[in-house]
């Protein structure tokens, strides 16, 4: 099964942290990204720009709304995702303790609801496209 | 109204001390878990209500008994029906009549060993043992149990749920097994109470409040059994090994929150009356002559913490004991600690040698501390390649962000000579 971790973390901290705690921070998920791949269950994860670059988009009427800024604003804000292949629950909720998310934000676990008969993201594109 | 304080406190204060003892009599009456808790909770609120209206009874926990087992009574009543139903209570109507002779001493006899005996269980799943305990004996909310278990908490209620279910359909005796069946049965039970305590002490974060409960928990447990079965040395062990372990937690953090390695540990924050205290129950354990995990597992430690105190630099003996741990559990924990111990007294290869043969053991391949003792072997050989690798497994695996740092500082440190 795979699970996707929502990250959320406040994005103020990190202008806070001297150049030492930043480079430590971006090595801490270095080294947990690497972990899950060693394990084998790591199937994609990035991180976001911070909410100030984010634009969101929706049809109201017929017409094409654009609007500054990110959808919701909170305390912490989205800042990234691990996709990941996990037998259940607890496998997962295991990994997510580790994620470096977990001691300094919050990590939401969610299970990925796959769609019938899409195999995968490559077979539903190459449905789609026939 | 200002007699509500004093019987809430009352209440509360059973509910810490006596909820197990109450729960595992009406279990053991109901032969239900759940049956009985139902009723226990409805007698607590039944006391929430009463007391502070007409005072605290004289003896509380036989007034919340009594008042448990006739929700009890009504509980069977609405459940079921015909046969079955008359069976049950006339069960729990001798059984009652039992527990009324020994009111009068005001005096339960103490079910709650067999009620740990029908928590770890052979036919009741592993995991879901030590998180019975927690619950059924001390009470514990399945909310609390969930977070210190990694599980969610919907989850861990089902599975507390099927448990008792299978406790009740399965017949599982509530009953302390033949002396011939304790081999296999009591270290189920001490295996459940070791799990509680090595969830609490996995992450012993000041701030994780939770967990450290968690190990208050298991202590009580672990204590509770060395009362109900003072001529079993292993229990002795179970306890000795836990309050060793317990009385260096203020030095496993310097003032910064910041971990400290056990070699660098500042001996004076080590609690000494706990120290003392697991040295008496370790004697009194080998007085019985009958050798077991637990009981090496503390010895262990205490070898450790004399070997600090004198500042005795030949590890020999810390090797023996591994050496008779690991004949006797085969466990690769075990054989990873006790490559450390060689590395102090054959040197780095001859550690590194053993670490290489438990690399292929698939049990330890994301357990962080076997990565974390990998790279500090690798590191003291000189062979950075290897121990940047393992750093970043240790670092990538490790759960508790002051251990993370400590490590990310030591993998820092070989990097920074690489670029000299």
């Amino acid at each position: 099964m795979q699970y996707l971790f929502i990250l959320f973390a406040d994005q103020n901290a990190w202008g806070r942290m001297s150049s030492v705690e930043q480079e430590r921070g971006v090595a801490a998920y270095r080294a947990y990204t690497e972990a899950l791949k060693e394990a084998g269950v790591w199937v994609g994860s990035n991180r976001l720009q911070n909410t100030n670059t984010a634009t969101t988009v929706r049809l109201v009427d017929g017409k094409s709304q654009v609007l500054d800024g990110p959808y919701a604003d909170s305390k912490e804000q989205l800042a990234g995702y691990y996709l990941i292949e996990a037998p259940d629950l607890d496998a997962a909720l295991s990994w997510a303790a580790r994620c470096p998310t977990a001691s300094h934000g919050t990590v939401e676990v969610r299970p990925v609801w796959p769609v019938p008969g899409a195999t995968s993201d490559v077979a539903s594109a190459t449905a789609t496209a026939a | 109204m200002n007699d509500a304080l004093p019987a809430q406190a009352v209440a509360s204060g059973i509910a810490r001390h006596s909820y197990g003892k109450l729960l595992a009599y009406l279990a053991a009456d109901m032969h239900d878990v759940s049956a009985a808790e139902d009723a226990l909770a409805e007698a607590f609120a039944a006391a929430l209500a009463d007391w502070p209206v007409h005072g605290c009874p004289d003896n509380p926990e036989s007034w919340l008994m009594t008042v448990a087992r006739r929700k009890g009574i009504d509980g069977v009543r609405r459940r079921s029906s015909g046969e079955a139903a008359a069976v049950q209570l006339q069960t729990m109507a001798e059984m009652q009549a039992e527990c009324m002779e020994t009111d009068d001493e005001e005096n339960f006899p103490d079910r709650r060993l067999a009620l740990l005996f029908a928590c770890a269980h052979p036919a009741i799943e592993v995991n879901i043992r030590a998180p019975l305990m927690l619950q059924t004996v001390l009470g514990l909310d399945a909310k609390i149990i969930a977070s210190a278990f990694l599980v969610s908490p919907e989850a861990m209620c089902k599975r507390l749920g099927r448990a008792k279910q299978k406790i009740r359909e399965a017949g599982i005796p509530f009953a302390i097994p033949e002396r011939e069946a304790w081999a296999e049965r009591l270290d189920g039970v001490l295996a459940a109470v070791y799990a509680a305590y090595a969830e609490g002490w996995s992450d012993p974060g000041d701030a994780d409040l939770l967990r450290r409960d968690l190990v208050e928990e298991a202590i009580f447990l672990a204590r509770l059994l060395t009362e109900l079965l003072p001529e079993e040395p292993e229990t002795h062990g179970l306890l000795a090994g836990m309050l060793y372990a317990e009385a260096r937690r203020r030095a496993r953090r310097n003032a910064q929150g910041e971990y400290v390695p056990f070699a660098e540990q500042n001996m004076g924050l080590w609690d000494t009356v706990m120290i003392d205290e697991a040295e008496v129950l370790l004697q009194r354990a080998s007085s019985f002559g009958r050798i077991g995990r637990y009981q090496l597992e503390a010895a262990l430690q205490s070898a450790h913490i004399e070997r600090r105190r004198s500042g005795r630099s030949n590890w020999m003996p810390e090797v023996q004991l591994y050496d008779a741990l690991y004949a006797l559990t085969g466990s690769p924990v075990v054989a990873l600690n006790r490559a450390l111990a060689i590395a102090e007294v054959e040197g780095v290869e001859a550690a590194i040698a053993v670490i290489s043969e438990l690399s292929s053991d698939k049990r330890l391949a994301e357990y962080q501390p076997y990565w974390a003792a990998r790279a500090a072997l690798f590191a003291r050989m000189g062979d950075d390649r290897e121990a940047l690798h393992a750093y970043d497994m240790a670092i990538g695996l490790a759960r508790d962000p002051a251990v993370r740092r400590f490590l990310q500082r030591r993998q820092d440190e070989i990097a920074a000579m690489r670029r000299y």
